[in-house]
């Protein structure tokens, strides 16, 4: 199934389906999550037994404010479909079930959304850092996050980020 | 130190262990000369590429995605340009799409001539690492010529290309598909019958299809494997359905098989890159026309270096008004892309590439995800090792090629 057959198909389970450009986006609450990729998993027409990928973003003026993305895929199918969930700013950091279980890919590529972004994943066997040091402070890929901004150790040079040079 | 037969020892191999294919480290609990458990740590090549996209125009993110994966950029510019794309709703013109190809297929060539040279050097034929290298040089010197510089090239760009095809790019293209498949016989004549190399890879590192698929690996480990997955043919982008070619396969799973299936790809890229030349035969724009999308500026490959042909200088400075201020601001301000979320995934030498792109309707990024396919199959390592030699180690790690600079971005 492509694109608008989908969407149609995937409307009757999940209302908020959107198509753009030729992908297919659903939008279910956090708490719905896991068992929203189970029915996506389980479905033989649907059969998205790959997870692809999991990233996020962060809209600080919205509510809520961080977006998961999660980028199935069915290999028997060659289709595509991604589930998105929003997280609310309270409380910090936010929580959502990890799906390390299901997807085994999933055990970095969360680990990657915790380092950059802050969201717990409640479950995931091993929820460390994985980019960034250990020590590091923040969650880099957070808007409120600077992108430099810091000291350099070359006589105390400091070197702006570049939107705030004034280019 | 170990006074009972059950303890085990604790080794760090790398950050910096020449066969760890740049800065990998891996935490390896051996029970003597066997892996009992391994924890890979990576990290050390992250530079923020994500996070820098967000601060520059959409045309300039084509600068930093070419730098994540270096062993192949222009999957990086094709998979980032082609999002972008898809949000704009344009296409760029056919010659463009074209060229595309050709130099995706020549850098996979040249990409998996470098995995072929390295882990001939780790496994201990250290012949084959000259010879990859030596034919390695041959693309990285097409690469020179046609778009200035030897990797990091952003030479695709949004809309097209920087710049067309210098003259002599297509004799020069067509006397490597000459030499190649003789050198890609040499390669199989050192190697294929090779006692000692299909010692250290022949039933190394073996995982089953479906280990594979729920830890996410793609490209030739998955093909070596016995699924024929390639979004080439799966999900074809930037014309790869027009173009004849076949998705090489193994069953057997092994560091063997996944060897053969690069050699085997190698030749189906010739054979891409020799209908990607016929093609080229017809004249055309290499950027779409739209004057407030286009890049403004032409390049040239000059004695020393790319750099503004100078015809355009003198169109901007001389004659026309209008294009001077088109000029900078396109150069400055960029392009508005509308307000949208795509994934686009390519085939990069590595496998799934994939490009999360999101716009909030302004000149800049909101967000760019790479899904870098290093990432996603250097999980497998330590289901591949269990068990094993800690020698199998370089092996197993080696064939799944990854390049630290896309695991890490």
């Amino acid at each position: 199934m492509k694109g608008t057959d989908l969407a149609a198909r995937l409307r009757n389970r999940f209302p908020d389906t959107q198509e753009f450009r030729g992908e297919v986006t659903v939008t279910v609450q956090p708490h719905d999550l896991t068992e929203a990729l189970s029915y996506l998993r389980d479905e033989p027409d649907l059969s998205f037994r790959f997870l692809s990928d999991v990233t996020a973003s962060d809209w600080p003026e919205l509510v809520p404010r961080f977006w998961l993305a999660y980028h199935l895929l069915s290999i028997e199918h060659t289709h595509r479909v991604r589930v998105k969930t929003g997280l609310p700013p309270d409380p910090d950091p936010p929580h959502v079930a990890s799906v390390v279980g299901a997807y085994p890919t999933a055990d970095w590529i969360e680990r990657e959304v915790f380092d950059f972004f802050g969201v717990v994943f409640d479950g995931h066997p091993d929820l460390r850092r994985i980019e960034m040091p250990e020590g590091w402070v923040g969650h880099p890929l957070r808007k409120d996050h600077p992108l430099s901004g810091v000291n350099t150790q070359y006589k105390g040079a400091f070197i702006p980020p570049p939107d705030q040079r004034g280019l | 130190m170990a006074s009972t037969a059950q303890e085990t020892m604790i080794i760090n191999m790398g950050p910096q262990h020449p066969s760890t294919h740049g800065v990998l480290r891996l935490v390896l609990e051996l029970d003597g000369e066997y892996v009992v458990s391994c924890r890979p740590v990576i990290g050390y090549l992250h530079t923020g590429i994500e996070k820098n996209t967000e601060y520059r125009t959409w045309q300039q993110g084509v600068t930093f995605v070419t730098r994540a994966d270096y062993l192949s950029p222009f999957f990086n510019e094709l998979g980032y340009c082609l999002a972008v794309e898809r949000l704009l709703g344009i296409e760029a013109p056919p010659r463009a799409q074209i060229i595309r190809v050709m130099v995706c297929e020549l850098n996979r060539i040249a990409s998996h001539l470098l995995w072929l040279a390295t882990t001939g050097l780790e496994l201990g034929a250290i012949s084959i690492m000259l010879y990859g290298w030596r034919e390695r040089e041959e693309i990285l010197r097409i690469f020179e010529m046609v778009t200035g510089l030897r990797m990091n090239h952003a030479y695709i760009r949004v809309g097209g290309l920087s710049m067309d095809l210098p003259d002599g790019a297509i004799d020069k293209v067509w006397d490597f598909l000459e030499l190649m498949p003789g050198r890609i016989a040499e390669y199989e004549e050192l190697l294929t019958d090779n006692p000692i190399w299909r010692q250290r890879t022949v039933g190394i590192g073996v995982m089953s299809t479906e280990d594979l698929l729920a830890l996410g690996v793609t490209g030739p480990v998955l093909r070596a494997s016995g699924l024929a997955r390639d979004l080439r043919k799966d999900e074809p982008y930037a014309g790869y359905e027009t173009y004849r070619f076949t998705v090489p396969t193994r069953t057997e799973s092994d560091c063997f098989a996944r060897y053969q299936v690069r050699l085997e790809e190698m030749h189906q890229s010739l054979g891409i890159v020799a209908q990607c030349l016929e093609r080229l035969e017809e004249p055309g724009p290499v950027m779409i026309e739209d004057p407030k999308l286009r890049w403004p500026a032409h390049l040239e490959v000059g004695p020393d270096g790319i750099g503004n042909s100078m015809g355009y200088v003198k169109h901007i400075m001389e004659d026309s008004m209008e294009a001077l201020i088109n000029h900078f601001k396109i150069v400055t301000q960029g392009f508005k892309v509308p307000a949208g979320e795509v994934y686009q995934p390519v085939e990069s030498p590595r496998g799934e590439l994939g490009y999360y792109v999101v716009s909030n309707g302004t000149n800049r990024p909101y967000r760019v995800h790479i899904r870098g396919p290093s990432f996603v199959n250097l999980q497998a390592v330590p289901a591949m090792i269990r068990g094993g030699l800690v020698a199998d180690v370089i092996a197993s790690v080696a064939s799944l090629d990854p390049v630290m600079g896309d695991a890490d971005r």
